[in-house]
């Protein structure tokens, strides 16, 4: 203590260093920085770089693969899992639309509507999560049974006429069809929509609403021009929590759909556990985070939210 | 402008809000004159927010009308009413520059070609050169210039300002007084102007409504409620007053003059300045406001006039505030009697301990109902009303 109170006259020379901060105090910053450093250096960047290293490899599992710089298996796996790219984008992309169509009104309703009850809707949004993800889209494969209440009950209304005609499913059956694996990835990532949707609604100030409003804005007006705009940081986290581990994953498509239906992830999966040629899951792992990747800055760009405050 | 020929007063005609079982405004007459600068005064809680958004169209009155000239607008929603208000925080929009924030309005309309008019309205704020901005880039004195040009733009029949310049420091708000007022008188629209601080209240309105616990207390110019509250609330909201407990000697003396006395001081007050018809042998709080008294040593007792109210008492506390000298006075009426005397010549023998008597003129003097509490509207009790209030 009698060392750390110094008089008030010491104090007043220690000043300058405040501004030239002492070697010691310089290198704070980093060793706060280094424990999550490391943690990325070894569960992310290794990993990465095996991968990277994997997919230029040739061989087989009985001789053992050797970095062999044939990058000819990009262009292989590509030119022959190109249908299942393009899927897996579609579907993310679908279910991402739909999960925001589904997610906005019910984020918007919990932010600025709900009362009392906010806290109860926001508990069942994340109650899914306290069950494991295998189960719950196990659990659709029942609800989608053929001959199911469900399907019966779609099929009475002549929903399933309608979408078998655009090719979503075939005759009275919903399991094993597109309309499925999309109802499947909606189901499944609509919380990491409806949150960061939830986050920047309320944190936006219902005084511009009422401000809006008394400069001769209709309320869908208010919405179109303050709510919506507002609310952009929340609708770029939301579509890009969903979109981007919906066109990776694999576990709908595989309980929910069919040969017709599989993604990239299936591929993967499939070329990794079970086909065991690594370099092509390897290539086809690095072409989707590629593709996620251009596809994502160009959509960040277009969106513009660092011009949000 | 237009607006100087069309429109017409603001008419609250019973106008009441009640949540639940507390009751934020009782039924209240209100009626503001074109043009006019009108202040809604009172202390938090007091429901002049509430009768304010009332009239914006942004709260539903649980009772009553609100008429703007001849029409009724009572069920008319917000953006449909010709008025326009100015937020307590601005609520300018974020993602908006200055020069959008204020074309809102008019785009709202339909009208395409605003750049003449915002143009124009930025310059009279003096905030042209500031168009492209962000309303975050600008300071509190800027932003709530864009607020008020953002309202005024719509050239409304009436705007609203909802306790504009309470974000501000205390320099800026006096400039941001004076630059509303200006603004007001060139532009002739109705300003209702919801406050707490009295003295804006009094700088800048032509008619001012103190407002206690959802009523109106009362309605004048400001130099009329001052000088002749005719409440205590209004007596000590609006500056400060010296209240004394009197009982009534005689009504209707020498010219129309009551005559009381407190604690053995004989005082003397017209009739026309009671806001109660005092009875003899009834109770009147007679009332004078602190700058009308004048001090002297005991000893100089000899110098006072004739015909002028007089108390004795001893100094218990000075304080030297530059144009003034405030004392507080232990007398035998009042035991904290307070008297500010100019600092023309300073009396060296008015320090605290000292024996001094004061003296007014009596015409200075007004008298209240005896039945309401003394206290009423001063800033220790102001608080414990609203919760009483709440709980009720």
């Amino acid at each position: 203590m009698s060392a750390t109170a110094a008089p008030p006259q010491a104090a007043a020379p220690a000043e300058p260093p405040a501004h030239k901060p002492s070697a010691r105090k310089r290198l704070v910053p980093y060793w706060l920085l280094l424990p999550g450093i490391l943690w990325l250096l070894v569960f992310f960047v290794l990993p990465m770089a095996y991968q990277a290293s994997t997919s230029v490899q040739t061989g087989s599992l009985e001789e053992g693969f050797q970095v062999t710089w044939h990058f000819r298996t990009y262009w292989d796996a590509l030119t022959e899992y190109y249908p299942q790219f393009l899927r897996s984008l579609l579907y993310a992309g679908t279910a991402t639309a739909l999960c925001l169509l589904l997610g906005y009104p019910l984020a918007y309703l919990i932010a600025f509507r709900a009362g009392r009850w906010r806290n109860l809707l926001l508990i069942l949004v994340i109650a899914p999560f306290f069950t494991s993800f295998l189960i719950r889209t196990l659990a659709w494969k029942t609800i989608l049974a053929d001959g199911g209440p469900v399907v019966a009950a779609l099929n009475t209304v002549g929903f399933l006429d309608v979408t078998s005609w655009l090719g979503l499913t075939e005759g009275d059956r919903v399991l094993a069809t597109p309309l499925a694996v999309v109802c499947g990835l909606t189901y499944n990532f609509l919380p990491f929509m409806i949150l960061p949707l939830y986050t920047s609604l309320e944190r936006i100030d219902t005084r511009l609403h009422e401000a809006a409003q008394d400069l001769y804005a209709r309320p869908a007006t208010v919405f179109r021009k303050v709510t919506f705009p507002l609310s952009m940081p929340g609708v770029v986290a939301g579509t890009l929590l969903t979109f981007i581990p919906a066109s990776g994953d694999y576990v709908n498509a595989e309980l929910l759909g069919s040969a017709d239906t599989r993604m990239i992830g299936n591929v993967i999966q499939s070329q990794y556990l079970r086909i065991l040629d690594y370099p092509t899951a390897a290539a086809l792992s690095f072409i989707l985070m590629a593709v996620v990747l251009v596809m994502v800055t160009i959509y960040i760009r277009r969106a513009g939210t660092e011009d949000l405050v | 402008m237009t607006d100087k020929t069309e429109g017409g007063d603001v008419r609250l005609a019973g106008i009441s809000k009640h949540y639940g079982t507390f009751t934020a405004v009782h039924p209240l007459d209100l009626t503001i004159p074109q043009g006019s600068f009108f202040a809604l005064l009172g202390a938090s809680g007091c429901g002049k927010t509430t009768t304010l958004r009332m009239i914006a169209g942004l709260e539903e009155p649980s009772t009553g009308t609100v008429g703007l000239g001849d029409r009724d607008v009572t069920h008319l929603p917000p953006y449909k009413r010709p008025v326009n208000t100015v937020f307590q925080s601005y609520a300018l929009f974020p993602h908006m520059d200055i020069y959008e924030n204020v074309a809102f309005g008019l785009r709202r309309r339909g009208i395409t070609s605003v750049k003449k008019q915002v143009d124009e309205m930025l310059e009279l704020v003096q905030l042209g050169q500031f168009a492209r901005r962000k309303p975050h880039q600008l300071s509190g004195g800027q932003q709530q210039r864009v607020a008020v040009a953002r309202a005024l733009i719509n050239h409304p029949q009436v705007l609203l300002l909802d306790e504009p310049l309470g974000a501000l420091d205390l320099k800026l708000r006096r400039q941001m007084q004076l630059e509303l007022k200006r603004i007001q008188t060139e532009v002739g629209i109705t300003f209702v102007h919801v406050t707490h601080d009295q003295e804006e209240a009094m700088t800048m309105a032509d008619t001012v409504a103190v407002m206690n616990a959802g009523r109106v207390e009362q309605l004048g110019a400001p130099a009329e409620l001052y000088e002749n509250p005719r409440t205590t609330f209004v007596a000590n909201f609006l500056g400060t007053s010296n209240l004394i407990q009197a009982s009534v000697e005689s009504v209707g003396g020498a010219g129309g003059d009551v005559d009381v006395s407190a604690s053995g001081a004989k005082l003397r007050l017209p009739v026309a300045r009671c806001s109660t018809t005092p009875r003899a042998g009834g109770q009147l709080l007679v009332g004078v406001r602190p700058e009308k008294i004048s001090v002297v040593p005991a000893d100089e007792e000899h110098t006072i006039g004739a015909g002028r109210n007089k108390v004795t008492g001893r100094i218990v506390d000075s304080s030297f505030i530059g144009v003034s000298t405030q004392y507080v006075v232990d007398s035998a009426v009042c035991p904290e009697l307070e008297v500010y005397v100019q600092n023309i010549e300073r009396d060296g023998r008015l320090v605290p301990g000292a024996e001094v008597v004061l003296h007014w003129n009596p015409e200075h003097t007004f008298g209240l109902d005896a039945a309401q509490s003394m206290l009423a509207g001063t800033t220790a009790v102001a608080g414990a009303e609203q919760l009483v209030e709440e709980s009720a």
